[in-house]
């Protein structure tokens, strides 16, 4: 913490460490995309400046709003959110064809990307009104899971495969933290391996070749598997120290499709090698055990769940994005938040960090008042 | 709890709440943990251990290799005189991924370069095939005011590539067709045998007929290669060094490439052929048939027309005469015949008398005059039947059919040629087997002594190539075991082929009388002082003699052939040959006067010339000339059709 001698108190009382290492992450990113760009800050180092620097006030601004205020707020933009998932679905009806965004003139707002956070509020707030010796009845179960099935169930109708699943893993998270009995989590672990193949059966096209292409990328080099080999070749040439900045040949020469937003951990290691990726792998989990350790301090449940839930939520964020990028999960389409090119995963994981530091400060505040 | 653990019964309080949220939280912190070393660990594995197979595999993205045809090897004859060389011409091509509107560039080069309709609708099939930075060609061998009128509109055809490019050239023409052949694209048959990206490489030709099939390894050269950095879409992003190409090996032809075109020139509108070899050491000075068709025509891609026409033809201009067609070799062979009835200890000076024809059993075969009493010498010069009917009758035809295969008759030599008809050197081994493996076409498997007879004469079952005739007449002349080469000039003679020379000399005796005696050839002795030429004609029935009917008039294709095998000088033979005119009447009359004349072109160039320029005046112009008269009345047909 800086001395607050040299800072206004407000601003000294932020928790900086975490903003630079946010700003460290966002900044490599910007780097990456300006290379991506053949060494350009347009079209994406100069805009993705700017959703990050947006983004971030957001965040410090949102860390002032009273864990009250939150509390009161969850469950009417819970809502809401889902008013406007419904709202999407229709429009889709409407103009027959996959819709995963409502215009509203000045902005084009994506609802499930709200979910995200949203799912670990309302759930952190379920179980926190819910009495502790209710946790191993039914009605601790059914409740959440009709909070989750819904907004779950109608991104994937979208289809989104890749934002229902992070949805379903935060909230999940939440339920597991909350203290549901371990057995409902090892038996629905079986019961979602038992139906793989029915779910399989389900699923579109797209995403069938997704998966088989996952299975074996190698299979297909020029059609389906393209990107996951392209991006194998990217990072494996990298080698430890990478091609140098501006020198990455996979990404430049545009053999690794969306070089610049899915894939940008992919360019990162092709330029930075393996040092550059660890560097940010390391940096994330900082971010997360920070996240994490704000949970552990929190004295209300809702907080402990919410924090927890929330560092969860930037953790599948990262990870689901980096085991597809290095093959070993299929192509769902996360993009990596905060470096990858694209302003509502940097929107997510800053309402994330912003939930995050007003639950830090106000701890901070509740022990300087205890001691 | 901690030793019961809770039961249902328990109450669960606040308290219990907040250590399972602690311990939860350790689960999914090492969860978290885990994941995060799954993916550093993922991270070394792809970058660190497999980063030489990555690299490999980021390199051969990003750079290409755009094959650059080699320029193939010349032939050059045994002076160094080309035969077949690489003219330099201008082509068109399209590069797939830089082609920005297909539409309006085809419409605009179609009008440019006046392309047909079938060929806009190949480029068309071969874009839509096209992938990456592998060019398409448009046109090739482009007149340079069509070159020109493309390259000055360039800006507006993004993608089109004018280029120059090498075609090959045959100076000669149709003279050397047959034996030179000709080259081609690959077609997909051929590149489906090699898989080798060259053959699909646009301005590559291989070699599909003649002597450019045959050392099509030896002219190929290797392929360079244009090392360029390209974007994934194939967008040429810079040059890196390049990998030069290696032209093919040049190849020198025993062939007088002067006295080949001579040659081809001198058998004029005849359908026929004329070997040249240098008797002592093999070498095929010159190899000709006619009509041929002009290996730069075909080199071009030949028009559906002018493939009709040469296909239609009575003269088969498809055919190489020298070595895939089989003629009854007449009297030609009749020298061969001494030679054996020398070994078989015929006395030279035995005679015979002749009244017109021999009376075997019933039958009568003819002769074709009254020759009276004649001996070996005479019966080669007048070319008397009766002699080697008799003479045949004595030692029976096995004894023959040993000398004919010692002179090569029937043989198949080593040589770089793509077929090679080699005929049928008759015996009665061989009837008795004809007679097991097709018995509708010989009528009994024993040898008779009519087969003999006609045999004796060139007739009846023997059969064979000019090739042969000319090999049989070089080893007549030297007494050397002479093999035909066409690559290479040699100076070393051949090895003695172990006949008496004294046998040698009487057969060749009765040659030079055949030219400078009275015998038939009497009016083709060589317009020159001191060298004396020798041969021996021949007549050969294209069907059976009947009612009268002698193969001397009537339709052309019914007329019998002439043959002709000589050698020169006599005194000291160092060329011999053979030539066949097809339904030229007879040897004497058509095929004598053209070994005269090409015999003449090695000894006496001007006077030979001058004869050939009083001949072609009145065949209406040089060989080129017809050629390209021949061609233009092609064309003109080619449009007719593509107009009906």
């Amino acid at each position: 913490m800086i001395s607050s001698a040299i800072l206004p108190t407000p601003l000294a009382r932020l928790p900086w460490r975490l903003i630079f290492m946010i700003s460290g992450i966002c900044g490599f990113g910007l780097v990456v995309l300006y290379s991506a760009a053949g060494g350009n800050f347009s079209p994406w180092a100069a805009k993705q400046a700017g959703a990050v620097l947006f983004f971030l006030v957001v965040a410090v601004i949102m860390s002032s709003i009273k864990e009250s205020t939150m509390k009161a707020l969850t469950f009417p933009v819970y809502g809401i959110i889902v008013v406007m998932l419904f709202g999407v679905e229709a429009l889709g009806l409407v103009k027959k064809g996959a819709q995963r965004w409502l215009d509203l003139g000045f902005i084009r707002l994506q609802p499930s990307e709200f979910m995200k956070p949203a799912i670990v509020l309302t759930l952190a707030r379920f179980y926190e009104l819910l009495p502790a010796g209710e946790i191993r009845k039914w009605r601790a179960v059914w409740p959440a899971l009709l909070l989750l099935g819904v907004p779950a169930g109608l991104i994937l109708v979208q289809p989104d495969l890749g934002t229902c699943l992070m949805v379903v893993f935060c909230g999940v998270t939440v339920m597991f933290l909350a203290g549901l009995p371990m057995v409902y989590f090892l038996g629905s672990g079986i019961a979602v391996a038992a139906a793989m193949p029915v779910v399989y059966a389900m699923m579109h096209d797209y995403q069938r070749k997704r998966v088989l292409t996952f299975l074996d990328p190698e299979s297909d080099p020029l059609g389906a598997g393209y990107h996951i080999s392209q991006s194998k070749i990217a990072i494996g040439s990298g080698g430890m120290f990478g091609k140098g900045f501006l020198n990455g040949s996979q990404s430049h020469l545009d053999y690794l499709p969306e070089g610049h937003t899915d894939f940008v951990f992919a360019s990162l290691v092709e330029e930075w090698g393996m040092v550059g990726g660890t560097l940010l792998i390391l940096a994330f989990g900082l971010v997360i055990r920070w996240g994490m350790k704000v949970g552990q301090r929190a004295p209300t449940r809702f907080g402990q769940l919410t924090a927890a839930g929330l560092s969860g939520t930037i953790f599948f964020y990262a990870s689901i994005n980096l085991l597809m990028v290095m093959g070993l999960a299929p192509v769902v389409g996360v993009p990596l938040p905060l470096v990858s090119f694209g302003g509502s995963a940097v929107m997510t994981v800053m309402i994330c960090i912003g939930i995050l530091m007003s639950l830090e400060r106000q701890q901070r505040s509740q022990s300087r008042l205890e001691s | 709890m901690s030793i019961l653990g809770p039961s249902k019964t328990k109450r669960y309080t606040g308290a219990h709440q907040g250590l399972a949220f602690s311990r939860r939280m350790l689960l999914v912190g090492g969860a978290q943990a885990a994941v995060g070393a799954l993916l550093v660990g993922r991270l070394g594995y792809l970058a660190i251990v497999q980063n030489e197979q990555y690299r490999l595999q980021s390199e051969s993205n990003r750079v290409q290799l755009i094959v650059v045809p080699p320029r193939r090897g010349w032939l050059v004859d045994r002076y160094n005189k080309p035969v077949a060389i690489n003219r330099s011409d201008f082509r068109i091509d399209i590069i797939p991924d830089q082609l920005e509107n297909p539409e309006a560039t085809l419409r605009l080069l179609a009008q440019l370069l006046a392309l047909n309709v079938d060929e806009v609708d190949r480029i068309i099939r071969e874009l839509k095939a096209a992938k990456g930075y592998q060019p398409v060609q448009v046109a090739e061998n482009v007149p340079y005011e069509k070159y020109a009128a493309v390259t000055v509109r360039l800006p507006e055809l993004p993608g089109v590539q004018p280029q120059r490019g090498f075609s090959r050239f045959y100076p000669a023409g149709p003279a050397v067709g047959h034996l030179v052949g000709y080259v081609g694209t690959a077609n997909a048959k051929e590149y489906a045998q090699e898989k080798n990206p060259l053959l699909i490489t646009p301005g590559f030709k291989i070699g599909k007929e003649g002597l450019e099939k045959t050392l099509e390894k030896n002219l190929r050269g290797i392929p360079g290669g244009q090392r360029v950095e390209l974007t994934a879409r194939g967008k040429l992003v810079r040059e890196l060094t390049p990998k030069p190409d290696r032209s093919g090996a040049t190849t020198q032809l025993a062939i007088d490439a002067g006295l080949q075109e001579y040659a081809a020139r001198r058998l004029g509108e005849e359908s026929g052929s004329c070997i040249i070899l240098d008797c002592l050491t093999g070498d095929i000075l010159c190899m000709a048939s006619m009509p041929a068709y002009d290996p730069n025509s075909f080199s071009d891609g030949i028009g559906r027309t002018e493939w009709k026409m040469l296909s239609e033809d009575p003269r088969r201009p498809l055919l190489n005469k020298n070595l895939n067609a089989l003629y009854p070799p007449g009297s030609t062979i009749k020298p061969m015949n001494a030679l054996a009835l020398l070994k078989a200890g015929v006395d030279p000076s035995a005679t015979v008398h002749c009244p017109g024809g021999y009376r075997l059993g019933n039958r009568f075969f003819r002769c074709l005059g009254r020759h009276g009493t004649v001996d070996m010498r005479r019966a080669i010069a007048k070319s008397c039947n009766t002699y080697f009917y008799a003479m045949g009758h004595k030692i029976g035809y096995d004894a023959i059919a040993a000398m004919a295969k010692t002179l090569g008759l029937g043989q198949k030599f080593d040589l770089p040629v793509v077929s090679q008809s080699f005929g049928t050197v008759p015996d009665s081994a061989w009837k008795k087997r004809r007679f097991e493996t097709s018995p509708k076409l010989i009528e009994r498997p024993d040898w008779t002594a009519s087969d003999t007879l006609n045999a004796s004469i060139g007739q009846g079952y023997l059969i064979l190539n000019p090739l042969q005739l000319a090999v049989m007449a070089s080893r007549i002349a030297s007494g050397r075991d002479v093999q035909p080469t066409l690559i290479g000039a040699h100076s070393k003679p051949a090895p003695l082929i172990g006949l008496d020379p004294e046998h040698l000399e009487i057969v060749r005796g009765g040659m030079w009388e055949v030219v400078n005696g009275d015998g038939t050839a009497g009016a083709s002795r060589l317009p020159l002082p001191e060298i004396e030429m020798g041969g021996k004609t021949g007549t050969a029935q294209v069907r059976k003699i009947t009612g009268g009917q002698r193969g001397q008039s009537g339709d052309w294709k019914y007329r019998d052939h002439g043959l002709f095998v000589f050698f020169a000088p006599t005194s000291n033979p160092r060329y011999a040959g053979a030539v066949v005119i097809e339904h030229g009447l007879g040897g004497a009359k058509a095929a004598a006067p053209v070994a005269k004349d090409v015999l003449t072109y090695l000894f006496d160039k001007p006077k030979a010339m001058a004869r050939l320029a009083e001949l072609e005046a009145g065949w209406g112009g040089t060989l080129l000339e017809r050629n390209a008269r021949r061609a233009a009345a092609v064309e003109a047909a080619a449009a007719a059709t593509s107009r009906a």
